[in-house]
């Protein structure tokens, strides 16, 4: 019972201890506030990412894209474990409003609305037909113009509140893309004539993924125009089917069947003219596919994480110096202990108890004041920004709208115990020699 | 001899050795000390500063080690004892009292007293004597005249108080031996006689106690005195 009351004693009248436990609670909300919202974006971008992707993607970085894809979106659509099947075409052109003669460089993206927003979430990325993504190229001041979906930060810019300013309705603006269309074997068509193919397109709407370098760069096209725009010959091509799986079925399970039925499909298709084009095709999950976009950031927060690793090594320094010196102030209670008959393990057992106090208790206020931050950390930054125009993340350039600040349970265990595991690392080597002392010594009588 | 009345003993020390390494050399404190302590017995060891003589006192209370000889406790020798058997032997058998009374300042008065009753028992253990270690201690605490202070932190007390709160402490578990070391050193006369009453009454009672000073006077109190010079047992006298 002395292991529960001096340890609790030695909390409440040694002030050095408090040292111990604010030290311990402010580590323990910086690294809860850093991994939240580390954990948060990172989160968030791959739901982007996701959303953007769909489960699955068969496709090829050729912009050549392989032939009979019908046939395989056929075969696909007829699998019980498929909710959505995409076929899409990816080319680079260039862009110019009818009015001006500026070219930028972007992205075409050919789809079918309604295949695609059942395939990915591009219907949740449209503003002005969220809840009409199959007549999402049909202009509203002319529905008989050929559209066009743009890449929200091709037309509008966010402002400081990462907030873009939509019209009532999309404005009356033709936009010219040109391409080089490009045979199946990868020669341009009508070679020695004018190869450039351009046509004209109808604002429609934005898509806004929240991907900066999509939105900034994409141009979604309908799929047959596009086809036409960057496909020559008299064969069909795509460069991706993008693809999504029933909610029952996990993304390996999905990926897995996918791979068998391209299999099965590319032995059927051997002696094909244009099998060839098949032989460069992979199947992906969402992951793999926007692994260039996801890895940079993972390695973000495993860096932030190692960095926050060096946070608690700190941490463990600074209790043991705490411990090191209420203990230095304890022999005499030691030795005193010792002379009652408690043994080495039970002194051990009591600073070990102690520590777990000091741990608990900073790791407590630690994680109380770190969630009550994020409860509010929004508002905060709103009013350093309305107040001396502090940002965290400059909207303008950063795709991030609010700051993650959801708080998850198993962070939050993590770091608990890991405070705790840090005090008790700090207070073993100063409890196990407080243990180790022997009672005479720690009396200070006069051994003669 | 000292040895013609071990039959009778509770304690014995024979040939006992120690020394300490101080710096470079090997200073020797024991040279052979031999001793016993009957039943019931008040037991002086009178020394000058630096004889041995808290070293001893140490020894015979399972504190310390000797490098040599033999300590037994009604005959069985406390270097057979496991250091499990040695705890519970500091926790039971022995009652030691310091010249700085030793109270932990963050108990009260009371709980310093039952302390010994706690740290011998497991937190379920206590649970179901902890009535009956508290109506000890404060029995105690009335016999020695602290019943008013029983709430009292440690360094609200004099030093007179502090160590007959010390003696309650060291008597909680009904000790066969009280080991006393410079009880009354950091005492005032008067109020070092009245620790000094104290243990007269609780010898009195049958306690066996043994008793390091280097006051002459106050060894007088004492049934028997035995004088440490030069790291042996050098006189023994008895009132």
């Amino acid at each position: 019972m002395y292991k529960i009351i001096l340890p609790i004693r030695y909390l409440l009248k040694r002030r050095i201890t408090y040292f111990a436990v604010i030290a311990v609670a402010l580590c323990v909300f910086i690294v809860l506030v850093v991994l939240t919202v580390m954990a948060g974006l990172v989160n968030e971008f791959k739901q982007k990412n996701h959303r953007f992707a769909g489960d699955c993607v068969v496709g090829t970085k050729s912009l050549v894209g392989f032939a009979y894809y019908e046939d395989f979106v056929e075969m696909l659509q007829r699998e019980d474990f498929i909710e959505g099947v995409s076929p899409v075409i990816k080319c680079p052109a260039l862009i110019s409003r009818r009015d001006s003669e500026k070219k930028k460089q972007i992205e075409i993206m050919g789809i079918d609305p309604a295949m695609h927003s059942r395939a990915t979430g591009f219907a949740e990325t449209l503003h002005y037909h969220k809840s009409d993504a199959p007549n999402a190229f049909r202009p509203a001041y002319d529905p008989n113009l050929p559209g066009c979906i743009l890449g929200i930060d091709l037309e509008l810019q966010r402002d400081a509140q990462s907030q873009y300013s939509y019209d009532a309705s999309p404005a009356p603006v033709g936009f010219s893309i040109s391409c080089l269309p490009l045979t199946a074997k990868g020669a341009l068509a009508q070679a020695g004539t004018d190869v450039i193919d351009t046509k004209t397109f109808y604002y429609s709407d934005n898509a806004h993924t929240g991907l900066p370098k999509v939105d900034g760069s994409v141009v979604y096209l309908p799929f047959e125009q596009a086809q036409q725009l960057c496909m020559a010959g008299a064969e069909k091509r795509a460069n991706e089917i993008h693809i999504r799986f029933r909610p029952d079925v996990t993304l390996e399970q999905g990926c897995s069947k996918v791979e068998a039925v391209w299999q099965s499909f590319r032995q059927q298709r051997a002696g094909a003219d244009l099998a060839y084009l098949l032989d460069n095709v992979t199947v992906q999950s969402w992951k793999g596919y926007r692994r260039e976009s996801i890895a940079p950031m993972e390695q973000e927060q495993t860096v932030m994480s190692v960095m926050f690793g060096f946070v608690a090594i700190t941490t463990v320094f600074v209790v043991q110096v705490v411990f090191y010196m209420i203990i230095s102030h304890k022999t005499k209670d030691i030795g005193i202990l010792r002379s009652l008959g408690v043994s080495d393990f039970d002194v051990l057992e009591l600073f070990c108890g102690f520590a777990l106090l000091v741990g608990a208790l900073g790791s407590g206020i630690g994680l109380l004041a770190g969630w009550a931050f994020l409860v509010k950390i929004n508002r905060i930054e709103d009013l350093l920004f309305e107040r001396f125009g502090f940002q965290l993340w400059d909207r303008t350039i950063y795709a991030i709208g609010e700051i993650p600040n959801r708080v998850e349970l198993n962070v939050v265990v993590a770091i608990f115990l890991s405070a705790i595991a840090a005090c008790l690392v700090g207070a073993l080597v100063p409890s196990w020699k407080a243990a180790k002392q022997r009672p005479v010594e720690t009396l200070q009588v006069n051994l003669l | 001899m000292e040895s013609m009345s071990k039959d009778n003993s509770i304690l014995t020390a024979e040939g006992i050795h120690k020394s300490y390494r101080m710096g470079a050399t090997q200073v020797k404190v024991l040279k052979g000390v031999d001793l016993a302590v009957k039943r019931g017995e008040f037991v002086a060891i009178v020394g000058a500063s630096g004889s041995g003589k808290s070293t001893l006192l140490h020894i015979l209370g399972a504190l310390d080690k000797p490098n040599k000889g033999v300590v037994t406790f009604e005959k069985r020798d406390l270097s057979g004892f496991s250091n499990g058997e040695l705890n519970r032997f500091r926790n039971k058998t022995v009652g030691f009292v310091f010249q700085f009374y030793h109270l932990l300042d963050e108990l009260t008065v009371l709980e310093n007293v039952y302390l010994p009753a706690m740290t011998g028992k497991s937190v379920l253990g206590w649970l179901a004597c902890r009535g009956w270690a508290k109506n000890r201690a404060r029995e105690l605490l009335s016999q020695l005249g602290l019943a008013e202070r029983a709430k009292h932190k440690p360094y609200q007390l004099s030093g007179g108080e502090r160590q007959r709160a010390a003696i309650g402490r060291a008597l909680m578990n009904e000790p066969e031996l009280l080991l006393a070391d410079e009880p009354t050193g950091n005492l005032d006369s008067a109020t070092g006689n009245g620790i000094l009453e104290v243990l007269e009454k609780l010898n009195r009672a049958g306690q066996t106690v043994v008793m390091v000073t280097h006051d002459e006077r106050i060894a007088q109190r004492a049934g028997r005195i035995v004088t440490l010079a030069d790291g042996k047992i050098e006189h023994r006298h008895t009132r």
